[in-house]
């Protein structure tokens, strides 16, 4: 109960963080993504307040004997360090994506709010292209249990 | 010239996004990476499910708070629709792939100093500034 608050007060957190910073703007993103031309520096702040309040929240969590106020573990991804292929290519492929559109998945999850025919097409098919890649995924690996990397390293 | 005061609201806004990730992970344990819970929804396991769902119910909550509240923050939609509906699956295809976007390894992984997140969002950002350079620029100049 404690803790569907707390996930359901997370998700509404990060989508005024969105919101204010202008990344749920997709013109706004493709023109911070726009080096060559009016390059819109400002989205570069958002990743720096981020970073800065949330290395300090995996830094606690780092911590040895600490555990979650409610209770569990720390889902904290180990310290695999090699970098792949898939992981590139991955990386890419969204990249692809984000490009042509402005549109990460948190924004895009948080724009379905404004009940416009856009967001819910684009989410609609990045759940399809999630599902596409699990079966991608399987048929490629049928036995081994592939482990969701997907819990975002 | 962009104005000194533009860089404040996105600041702050990554300032809450942070401290969504701080609560999710120092109350939870979980972390807040969007495309990763979002693949958790896609692809469930027992007892994994409701928090997540309860979590992307909170971004949409809070995206009808600024709705609601008269922000134009939700919008300015350019892009036709077909590019929109091919983007979106590149997006779903290629974070699944990479295990992560833009909050799990841009901003937690970035934020632990994961070599594997610094190496996607350098490669997930300069792809995307590249997509932009030759959709706004080749050709049309």
């Amino acid at each position: 109960m404690k803790r569907g608050i707390v996930a359901f007060a997370a998700g509404a957190i990060f989508s005024a963080g969105l919101c204010l910073s202008g990344m749920t703007r997709p013109a706004k993103v493709l023109s911070f993504l726009d080096f060559f031309g009016h390059w819109d520096p400002s989205l570069a702040l958002v990743m720096v307040g981020a970073i800065g309040v949330s290395a300090v929240a995996f830094r606690i969590s780092a911590r040895a004997r600490w555990t979650p106020i409610l209770g569990g573990r720390f889902h904290v991804p180990g310290t695999r360090k090699a970098v792949d292929l898939q992981l590139v290519t991955g990386a890419a492929i969204f990249g692809v994506g984000w490009g042509l559109s402005g549109l990460c998945p948190g924004p895009a999850v948080t724009s379905l709010a404004s009940g416009q025919v856009g967001p819910i097409l684009f989410c609609t098919s990045m759940l399809a292209g999630m599902v596409l890649y699990r079966l991608a995924a399987r048929a490629r690996a049928p036995r081994a249990e592939r482990s969701p990397a997907a819990s975002a390293s | 010239m962009t104005n000194l005061a533009s860089f404040v609201p996105p600041l702050f806004g990554g300032v809450l996004i942070g401290l969504a990730i701080a609560t999710l992970l120092l109350l939870n344990g979980q972390i807040a990476g969007v495309s990763g819970v979002l693949g958790g929804l896609v692809h469930p396991r027992p007892g994994e499910w409701v928090w997540r769902a309860l979590f992307v119910a909170g971004l949409v909550g809070g995206g009808l708070v600024a709705r609601l509240v008269g922000s134009s923050r939700l919008g300015d939609w350019n892009t036709p629709l077909p590019v929109l509906a091919v983007a979106g699956a590149l997006v779903g295809f290629g974070t699944q792939m990479a295990g992560g976007c833009t909050s799990g390894h841009g901003v937690c992984g970035v934020s632990r100093l994961s070599v594997r997140s610094i190496v996607a969002t350098a490669t997930f950002m300069g792809v995307a500034a590249a997509v932009v350079f030759f959709v706004h620029h080749a050709g049309s100049s």
